[in-house]
């Protein structure tokens, strides 16, 4: 954050919007009921797709007899894998910075073998999704079920299946990393901890589900796609490298999502499918997924087994850490972003708030037949940091010193940064120290652990659990750039300003249900200096608005945010050179304020932006000749001095386990953390909330539960155990505000932040209650079964 | 909660005059009316008890009755089930209501879970039942859901069967022929699986009023409010001394059906206490293991509920 001509930082702007709560402008819509999902929309001549999917979670297609389907009512058009190959080519889940790192070629619809129960192998398009559905069931399929490969801990065996033979063997990609003297490090340990944690597989549960309706309009050969999605313009660079499609040909446009998570920023075969029907059959098509398609299908997350180990001296200094991980990630790596990104961040990422200088990690990515996993929420992050503040807390434990204390020891000082972390990941600015020390004062902690003191004695079982996090925000071409995938991590925004001093802004970042757009009308506002009631965001179409890469790794305030506040500089700054003119007053001693045209140093009044609008658009002849009004500025952004803008925090939660049934009960959560500069305390605080709720689901509900053939066994809302309101804490949250100097505006992220550090505190606070009973927790989620085996009661 | 678990509409092939399993599609006009997700079927709402016989043995095992359609319709959205006909029995007069006569309590099939927890004779006469009922899924599903289906469907996880059982209640069964009265105990079969004939409507469920001194427990263990529970029971005795008389306890979610524990009932009965109670439980349950856990875990959690609830029934909780 820096001041600006005007002597002004961005916090000073008059009339700023910045750090205030103000209301979102789409909230009244949604609410009203008027928001527009994909399945809102009804194009003429639209059909609906349905898939065959693969019962089995390995197959060979031997045939499918599609006869009885395609006569039946309602039917357009039946398409096997192999039909489909010829309009749509496949792709390989790799990146060139992951060395090593292999995947198989994947096809909209499966052609020879199906390697996940659920895999797509013969789609139906159809007038009406449930002639679809009723087609579907006519489709007879010769299938030869296969030997599969399911437990990730078997992936890599010499008598295990191999998913695809072309490749040798199931390892996906290793990373090995050694840093410094660790042997070294443990040998002269006071204190050695170990432990192996389990991290259970979940995934996203978007209230909308993954939605497409792609509309080939053969006349104007232009390919219209309307998309539940985060990237568009990810997308459109797909579709047509996929489809042999023009750049010009390609329109994809996200208007509304219900939630998408890190689950609708995949390329989906299902989804390339439906755009490559539009295609053959030259009329729209809808795909929108069941729940239990939702559940087969969706991209699932975490399922780590991670050895972990860490060396203390004995004042409780952190001296050296080593982890081995171990993650399954279904049958392909995902395109584009690849399956090997959250291993690669759990090597990144354990030990990332603490001094220690010796580390070693090895992380293997296996492939198994169960539904492909890729990026969701906080990749990597709950499952380095339950690893790191587990070790930490089992080191306190041995060497009796409190957990806030043996934290305050080891985090990096506030005053040493810049720095690096023993991985290297290298940080700008954190402040864990203000951070804790902010968390303590918030609960009162001195008094909570007297409080569990008091209620042990009577039997009551509490504990309090600490998680100490940095989290990875703004990210530079770094992340996927370099390694070739053709994801921007630059954004644009674009402003016009209108003749009665309205300013739409046009801006590559989206909206997700998570209020960027009011981020971005807070920021223009500001920026341009007029009511944001007077300004109107335009995303989610790579037709209207400058290229970007949309939503991802928290970076939509930050670099959408920035982008959007140098374009409403350089508005006003033009609004001012053409002020100056009409007004016979240098440019500099005006300033726009409120929608006016205002003298810098006393804010009296010059001119109402209307005015000057009128004069701009309507009489420019008035204008002294030479001077051109340019109302309409393109401002881009992309951070450079750091390949990602950290941020960090602290949680804590306070539980109360029941030793006699394994439940456990969420009294209260708390969190501090720094995003830099809070752009609207309200949306910040609900990221965070949402974020720790997810969470508290992988800690003690969500899973996606296999038998040992590899069925899935609990696809529906009743048997996958999202977080409810009922049993959600009271969460409190406050903030460290320690400005990116990368931007203007010095936001960084904060979308995953609760739910990075939320697993470790909920599993660190459940150990804390069991300490006394002898009985410890290592795996997620700690369901009351985990925990009555914890205890040895059953 | 009962089998009914989502809140299912569904707009297709709504026809009172389509001439059921022919078929033929009934349409509604417009493409898209005809949503996902639930296979054709045919639709009757009959008005009359006699009309409701007509359906049944016409359609035999083709033919499904919607009551509160809490479950049913959850299953034909997912394509688990697919029945010809769906007979919609929420205009059958009579079916709805909860009414004392002498002795008995005559809940009828079609009373929603809503009103039977407010039906002054419940709340007077059967705590059992105005405890079970909050535990029962949302609010929603308890607006439509029917204490018929939910017996009718005898999902061994639901709470209603188990407290029929522990209550002692007896069904009534009705055809073209008359009535026939079944008790609880004989009347669940087996998962999902009762001794109602495909020609038989479950009408209503007859309760004895409870002997004075009579306590009511019940408590389940569910992940969420509102799930099915891993275990759950529901007991109803009069307390005798350090014994009881005439104890029940229902267990729920602990097999393939609701299960009366005799053995553990009768310990407590002769005034064993609870520890001895518990052990003799293992004779009385035999749980598979389920998502929730495994027969062991689900032992475990059926001798701690048996303490808690015993427990508090003794103390007058």
């Amino acid at each position: 954050m820096s001041a600006d001509e005007t002597g002004l930082t961005f916090l000073d702007r008059p009339n700023s919007y910045i750090g205030r709560s103000v209301p979102r402008p789409n909230a009244r819509r949604l609410l009203q009921g008027r928001g527009i999902y994909v399945d809102d929309l009804k194009l003429p001549r639209m059909a609906h797709v349905a898939f065959l999917r693969s019962p089995y979670p390995h197959a060979r297609i031997r045939g499918i007899d599609t006869a009885a389907a395609k006569a039946a009512p309602g039917v357009f058009a039946v398409v096997t894998g192999a039909e489909m190959a010829r309009v749509c080519t496949p792709w390989v889940g790799v990146l060139g910075h992951f060395k090593g790192l292999k995947s198989a070629p994947q096809y909209p619809l499966a052609i020879d073998r199906a390697c996940w129960a659920g895999e797509a192998i013969c789609a139906v398009v159809a007038a009406s999704r449930a002639e679809a559905e009723d087609a579907v069931a006519l489709l007879a399929a010769d299938l030869e079920e296969l030997p599969a490969a399911v437990e990730m801990e078997r992936a890599l065996d010499p008598d295990e299946t191999v998913i695809h033979p072309d490749l040798g063997d199931n390892l996906a990609f290793e990373r090995l990393l050694d840093v410094g003297e660790v042997d070294a490090a443990f040998r002269d340990a006071a204190v050695v901890v170990e432990e192996t944690f389990q991290v259970g597989r979940h995934t996203g549960v978007c209230l909308e589900p993954r939605a497409i309706l792609a509309d080939w309009d053969a006349g104007e050969e232009k390919l219209t796609v309307h998309h539940s999605f985060q990237a568009p313009h990810m997308m459109q660079d797909i579709l047509c490298k996929h489809l042999g499609l023009p750049e010009a040909s390609v329109r994809v446009v996200c208007k509304d999502v219900g939630g998408s998570f890190g689950i609708k920023v995949h390329i989906y075969p299902d989804e390339m499918a439906t755009v490559a029907l539009s295609l053959m059959l030259k009329r729209p098509v809808k795909f929108v997924a069941d729940r239990l398609e939702s559940f087969t299908s969706d991209i699932h997350a975490r399922d780590h087994r991670v050895k972990g180990r860490m060396a203390f001296a004995a004042d409780g200094t952190i001296l050296a850490a080593e982890i081995d991980d171990l993650t399954g990630i279904g049958p392909y790596s995902v395109y584009p972003r690849t399956s090997a990104v959250e291993a690669n961040q759990v090597v990144n990422l354990v030990g990332g708030p603490y001094r220690h200088r010796n580390y070693r990690a090895r992380a293997r990515v296996v492939f198994q037949n169960k539904t492909p996993m890729c990026q969701y929420r906080a990749v990597g992050h709950p499952i380095a940091v339950m690893v790191t503040e587990g070790l930490v807390d089992l080191g306190a434990a041995r060497l009796d010193i409190d957990p806030v204390e043996i934290r305050r020891r080891n985090v990096i000082p506030d005053d040493a940064h810049p720095s690096t972390a023993a991985s290297g990941i290298r940080f700008e600015q954190l402040s864990h120290q203000a951070a804790l020390a902010r968390l303590v004062e918030m609960m009162d902690y001195p008094a909570l652990r007297a409080e569990q003191a008091a209620l042990r004695a009577r039997g009551i079982h509490r504990g309090i659990g600490l998680a100490t996090f940095v989290e990875i925000t703004n990210p530079s071409a770094a992340f996927y750039g370099v390694g070739g995938a053709r994801i921007s991590s630059q954004d644009g925004c674009t402003l016009r300003l209108n003749p009665q001093g309205g300013v739409v802004a046009a801006i590559g970042v989206t909206e997700q249900g998570q209020g960027t757009e009011a981020i971005v009308a807070q920021v223009v506002a500001t920026a341009v200096g007029v009511p944001m009631e007077q300004v109107r965001v335009v995303t989610g179409d790579t037709d209207a608005t400058p290229y970007g890469g949309g939503t991802w790794a928290s970076r939509g305030a930050g670099i959408g945010g920035e982008a959007a506040w140098q374009a409403g500089k350089a508005l006003r700054q033009n609004v001012l050179v053409v002020a100056g003119a009409i007004l016979q007053a240098d440019p500099a001693s005006l300033d726009l304020r409120g929608g006016r045209v205002v003298d810098a140093a006393t804010g009296t009044e010059r001119m109402p932006l209307a005015e000057l609008g009128r004069i701009a658009y309507f009489r420019p002849d008035t204008l002294p000749p030479g001077l051109q009004p340019e109302f309409v500025v393109t401002r881009h952004y992309v951070p450079k001095d750091y390949p990602f803008a950290f941020t960090n925090g602290v949680q804590a939660a306070w539980v109360e386990v029941d030793p006699d049934t394994g439940f456990v009960r969420l009294l209260r959560h708390w969190c501090v953390e720094d995003c830099g500069t809070v752009l609207n305390p309200q949306l910040v605080d609900e990221q965070i909330r949402g974020g720790i709720v997810q969470g508290i689901g992988a800690a003690l509900f969500e899973e996606c539960r296999y038998d040992r053939t590899g069925q899935f066994l609990n696809a529906t809302m009743a048997d996958y155990l999202v977080p409810m309101a009922a049993e959600m804490p009271d969460i409190a949250v406050a903030h460290v505000v320690s400005p990116t100097l990368s931007s203007e505006i010095g936001a960084k992220g904060a979308g995953e932040a609760g739910t990075a550090g939320a697993p470790a505190a909920v599993i660190n606070a459940i150990n804390d209650a069991l300490r006394p009973l002898g009985a410890r927790v290592t795996s997620q989620p700690a369901s009351p079964e985990v925990i009555l085996r914890a205890l040895g009661r059953v | 909660m009962t089998g009914g678990d989502r809140q299912v509409f569904n707009n297709r092939t709504i026809n009172k005059n389509a001439a059921p399993l022919n078929g033929d599609r009934a349409r509604i006009q417009g493409e898209d009316t005809r949503k996902v997700k639930a296979p054709d079927f045919a639709y009757e709402r009959p008005e009359s008890l006699d009309q409701v016989f007509d359906l049944l043995e016409r359609h035999g095992d083709e033919a499904r009755i919607l009551a509160g359609g809490q479950s049913l319709l959850a299953t034909l959205n997912m394509r688990l089930s697919s029945p010809g006909l769906l007979v919609d029995i929420g205009r059958v007069p009579g079916l709805a209501g909860v009414a004392r006569a002498g002795q008995t309590i005559r809940i009828g099939a079609m009373t929603r879970h809503c009103d039977l927890a407010a039906a002054p004779p419940v709340q007077a006469h059967l705590p059992l039942l105005a405890r079970a009922v909050p535990h029962i899924a949302h609010p929603a599903i308890r607006n439509r859901g029917t204490i018929g289906g939910s017996v009718a469907l005898a999902d061994p996880a639901a709470e209603l069967p188990a407290c029929c059982l522990a209550m002692g209640a007896t069904m009534v069964l009705a055809s073209r022929g008359g009535e026939r009265r079944v008790a609880a105990a004989d009347f669940f079969q087996g998962l999902f699986r009762t001794v109602l004939e495909p020609h038989e409507l479950l009408a209503a469920i007859e309760v004895p009023v409870p002997p004075a001194g009579s306590v009511a427990g019940f408590d389940e263990l569910a992940r969420r409010h509102g799930d099915y529970a891993i275990v759950g029971l529901a007991a109803q005795g009069v307390p005798a001394g350090a014994g009881w008389q005439g104890l029940a306890l229902a267990f729920f979610g602990a097999d393939d059906r609701p299960v009366l524990a005799t053995a553990a009932a009768a310990v407590l009965a002769e005034g064993g206490g609870i520890a001895a109670a518990q052990a003799a439980l293992d004779r009385d349950l035999d749980p598979p293991g389920d998502l929730n856990g495994d027969p062991a875990t689900k032992r475990h959690l059926a001798r701690v509920l048996l303490g808690r609830v015993v427990g508090a029934m003794a103390e007058g909780r």
